[in-house]
């Protein structure tokens, strides 16, 4: 799949803004007064600013309000209504914490898991899409909840917690790749079912239908600078995981912090060039590309 | 609405002939010409004359070669276009309601001036059915040509899909796949019509019917093939004998 700038923006940014909000509505760091409207600030930033991004990913953003219609169906149309409730409600929470010091706890739960659903429900998004086998898998929705709770820990200086979930969010985010290698194949979708005619034989595409690219081809065939897949992954462990764990590691210093959490960013945002630059589309078959 | 119907009254579709296709792209051709005059955003090209071209099209032609265990290859064109699927993904990931299935017809549609562009429906067919305007950015896909199967405005042997209409070789077929007495349903049914990608599990209307089996039963036309006179007669015998003699 084409990995869009604004799509990868939007899930790295938002999902790292939802994390945050999850862990400021359970308390951690149990902040008050301008100290809590600094880590609000942020974590709004984050979490808007990638729902920003999303639409410039829109051929008709002056029509994106439409997408809060089809809620019964749609897990992108759910995103919206997630996203939108989710910021209300922390700002519920937020305001009177931020201005009379005052702690209303529940409301602020209630905020954490509704942050921890939106991600779930962004996830879905990808999830749902059976004609790409890499995400059509429970490990997708996994593993943006475990991104959103490793960037929120991180953010919200819970440090041993961050580590516990860097490690874990690590070792799964290996895990998800191997098996995600195996699973176009396992779908079972060869250039044989795609035409109907693998039951006479081996089926090859013998001429394309059109000489150059098309919009299915830039979308959706995309295999650019697959080849450096192995190494791009080897670069976002060290940079979302290894590298934030040494620095939290060390004698804390806010320098230190803020080195974990930009590696952290950085790195997330390779995951998920890869996330996209990696998935296979079944299309793909009708265009002579096979999964490696 | 993005629900889908639970069934359809009729399931309107196009059967395939993979056998008959020669490959000739005119189904292409008056497939952009009719959808870029009539319905919806017209189908746009950019760069169409640079070194880049490229352009919204809502069937195209692939062509494939099929290895046997033994004997030669075989060539298939391959025409692809919506399948108009009963279980259509496109149709339910869609945010904002401009994809729909008609519960009269089965016809998946989309209402442009409620699309906003975001390309899921996209993604979510496996097919790569639905391609998005370069121009009006606005999703595009196969109507059946709702506006030619319909209108009273036209000849009866013109209200069909133009790809079928323009079709030369008789290799596609338009009708009503819910009615097991159509001629399409029939065809199907004596051919052995088959569904793109079954485990996809969309549940195409559209089928496609596969190539005959070929080198067996040409030698029925074999012996009317024979040479009718071995040896020259007349004028020409007489040439013949002559030029042996020199």
């Amino acid at each position: 799949m084409h990995p869009a700038a604004s799509i990868i923006a939007f899930t790295t940014l938002s999902g790292i803004g939802f994390g945050l909000l999850a862990f400021l509505g359970l308390g951690f760091p149990r902040v008050e007064g301008m100290s809590a409207f600094a880590f609000f600030a942020i974590a709004y930033l984050l979490a808007v600013g990638g729902l920003v991004f999303s639409t410039f990913h829109l051929g008709h953003p002056e029509r994106a309000l439409k997408a809060f219609t089809q809620w019964r169906t749609s897990w992108l149309s759910r995103e919206g209504w997630a996203s939108v409730l989710t910021l209300v409600v922390m700002a519920i929470f937020a305001a009177p914490l931020v201005f009379f010091g005052l702690r209303l706890a529940p409301i602020g739960w209630l905020g954490a898991l509704a942050s921890i659903g939106t991600v779930y429900i962004t996830s879905m998004i990808y999830a749902s899409i059976r004609s790409v086998p890499r995400w059509h898998h429970w490990s997708t929705s996994a593993m943006f909840i475990a991104y959103a709770l490793s960037g929120g820990a991180l953010l919200s200086g819970q440090v041993t917690v961050a580590i516990a979930f860097l490690v874990l969010t690590g070792i799964g985010q290996f895990a998800a790749w191997k098996a995600g290698d195996a699973r176009f194949a396992a779908a079972g979708s060869t250039a044989g079912t795609a035409t109907g005619l693998g039951g006479i034989g081996k089926v090859r595409l013998f001429e394309s239908s059109h000489s150059e690219g098309n919009y299915l081809t830039k979308e959706m065939v995309f295999v650019i600078a697959r080849k450096h897949a192995t190494k791009l992954r080897s670069i976002a462990l060290v940079l979302a995981f290894a590298a934030p764990v040494a620095l939290l590691l060390l004698p804390f210093h806010h320098v230190m912090a803020a080195l974990a959490v930009l590696s952290h960013l950085c790195g997330v945002l390779i995951t998920r060039w890869l996330f996209f630059a990696e998935a296979e589309h079944t299309v793909s078959l009708y265009y002579g590309r096979t999964a490696a | 609405m993005t629900e889908l119907p639970a069934s359809t009254q009729r399931k309107l579709g196009l059967v395939i002939d993979l056998d008959t296709c020669v490959g000739c792209h005119a189904c292409v051709t008056a497939c952009k010409g009719w959808n870029t005059e009539n319905y919806g955003a017209p189908l746009a090209d950019k760069d169409a004359y640079g070194a880049e071209p490229v352009g919204s099209f809502l069937n195209r032609v692939h062509s494939f070669e099929v290895q046997p265990e033994s004997g030669p290859a075989q060539t298939v064109h391959f025409p692809k276009s919506c399948l108009h699927c009963d279980d259509a993904p496109c149709v339910t990931v869609c945010p904002t309601g401009a994809s729909y299935k008609r519960v009269e017809d089965g016809i998946v549609l989309v209402n442009e001036s409620d699309c906003i562009g975001c390309g899921l429906c996209a993604w979510a067919c496996p097919y790569g059915a639905r391609e998005m305007d370069p121009v009006e950015q606005v999703m595009k896909k196969c109507t059946l040509c709702v506006d030619r199967i319909y209108n009273e405005n036209l000849p009866e042997e013109d209200r069909q899909p133009a790809c079928v209409r323009t079709c030369p070789a008789g290799a596609r077929h338009f009708g009503d796949l819910a009615d097991p007495d159509s001629d399409v349903s029939r065809l199907v049914a004596e051919r052995g019509g088959f569904d793109l990608m079954p485990e996809q599990g969309t549940k195409p209307v559209n089928k496609y019917l596969p190539p005959r089996p070929r080198d067996e039963d040409i030698d029925v036309l074999a012996p009317f093939l024979q040479p009718v006179a071995e040896t020259p007669s007349g004028f020409l015998g007489w040439l013949d004998r002559a030029l042996e003699k020199l």
